[in-house]
């Protein structure tokens, strides 16, 4: 039940900001300090959930294959490598590990 | 689709077409499919992190089918398997979203929607449509490239999601395949292209910081929440910086600030 709360409230939240930005007056968004703050949010987030979904179980920190991984991950995005590529490499290289023993 | 004949009714509104369009309809459809088909592929990655998290067949096909957009729902499956508080999980789901109210009304301008077509419109506002339709020269293959990348991209990120939420199933232990890698590998490859100056790089700096160091001690999902604070915290820090340099920087945030509102997409890898 709480999953389909979580999946409720998000599917409705991410539906309206869509639905606002489409449907705003041009101006209302538009002050730089409110499209700054919009911009630089995701780059805040994003490295967080990269870095506890890289280095911890959501609860407890810890180094695994999946920290080799995400690095591999990292240097395929380095060479250009495209979208699809860097995540199948990361899962590559997280699977060869743990085959190793990592 | 209903998005489709809705889209196509508005069509009339549009302001008269020059003798010949500044870009054939096919170059518009090639550029749209390229990034529809590969980003919609990469649903597989997400319907298996969704499996492998333990939701089920129905939650995970639900989340691509109403939510689309992929770093929320990752976010949200992620949260979810490390056993946080759904309003919780939700919330940073939500907060990733955020950025796309900001191209809905980039692209409102762009597409000129009537107001009855806005409501189907608004699904397919992401990263990869606003990056698709921003590159268009003109409102007829601005159109065109927001309803083929939109549609591509919405069915085949939702059929990969069915199978890769069905394959997850069939592989069992999806950590024995390195599944589990798949999700932050996507959102450090949506983070990448966006760490284009200093402000950013610090900002995920500290973001990462403020995780690491609150995340044994705050409940599941609180430490991803505190760790937007960085934004607001750099650009206090940025604004102070600047004020005590005097006026005379005064263009550099303006332009920044264009810079900052375009889509951080694969669109040219892709």
């Amino acid at each position: 039940m709480n999953v389909w709360i979580a999946i409720a409230a998000t599917a409705v939240g991410c539906y309206l900001v869509k639905y606002l930005g489409l449907s705003a007056p041009a101006g209302v968004l538009e002050r730089p300090l409110v499209k700054r703050l919009a911009a630089l949010l995701p780059v805040a987030l994003l490295a967080a959930l990269t870095a506890q979904q890289t280095f911890s179980d959501g609860h407890h920190l810890m180094l695994d294959a999946k920290a080799a991984g995400v690095a591999a991950a990292a240097v395929a995005l380095v060479l250009r490598a495209p979208f699809l590529l860097v995540v199948g490499v990361a899962v590559a290289v997280t699977a060869g590990v743990r085959a190793l023993g990592g | 689709m209903a998005e489709q004949t809705d889209i196509r009714t508005t069509e009339e509104a549009a302001p008269p077409e020059p003798a010949r369009p500044a870009k054939p309809d096919s170059a518009v459809i090639r550029d749209a499919l390229g990034v529809g088909i590969a980003v919609g592929l990469s649903g597989f990655a997400f319907g298996v992190t969704s499996a492998g998290a333990g939701l089920s067949l129905l939650q995970t096909c639900a989340l691509s089918l109403l939510v689309f957009t992929g770093a929320s729902q990752f976010a949200l499956v992620g949260a979810l398997a490390a056993g946080g508080n759904p309003l919780t999980a939700a919330a940073g789901a939500f907060f990733l979203g955020v950025r796309n109210a900001f191209y809905g009304l980039r692209l409102s301008a762009v597409l000129g929607y009537r107001a009855t077509a806005r409501p189907f419109a608004a699904h397919w506002v992401i990263d990869e449509t606003t990056a698709v339709t921003l590159a268009q020269p003109d409102r007829r293959s601005a159109r065109l490239g927001f309803t083929v990348t939109g549609l591509s991209l919405y069915a085949l990120w939702n059929l990969t999601t069915l199978i890769g939420a069905l394959g997850a199933e069939a592989l069992g232990d999806t950590e024995a395949w390195g599944l589990d890698a798949a999700s932050p590998a996507v959102f450090l490859a949506l983070l990448a292209p966006m760490l284009r100056s200093t402000v950013e790089r610090v900002a995920a700096g500290l973001a990462v910081v403020l995780v690491m160091t609150t995340l044994p001690l705050l409940p599941t999902g609180v430490p991803v929440l505190l760790s937007a604070l960085a934004a607001p915290a750099v650009l206090v820090v940025q604004g102070r910086r600047e004020r005590a340099q005097g006026t005379g920087n005064d263009t550099t945030p303006t332009a920044d600030g264009d810079a900052h509102d375009r889509p951080a997409t694969e669109e040219k890898r892709a």
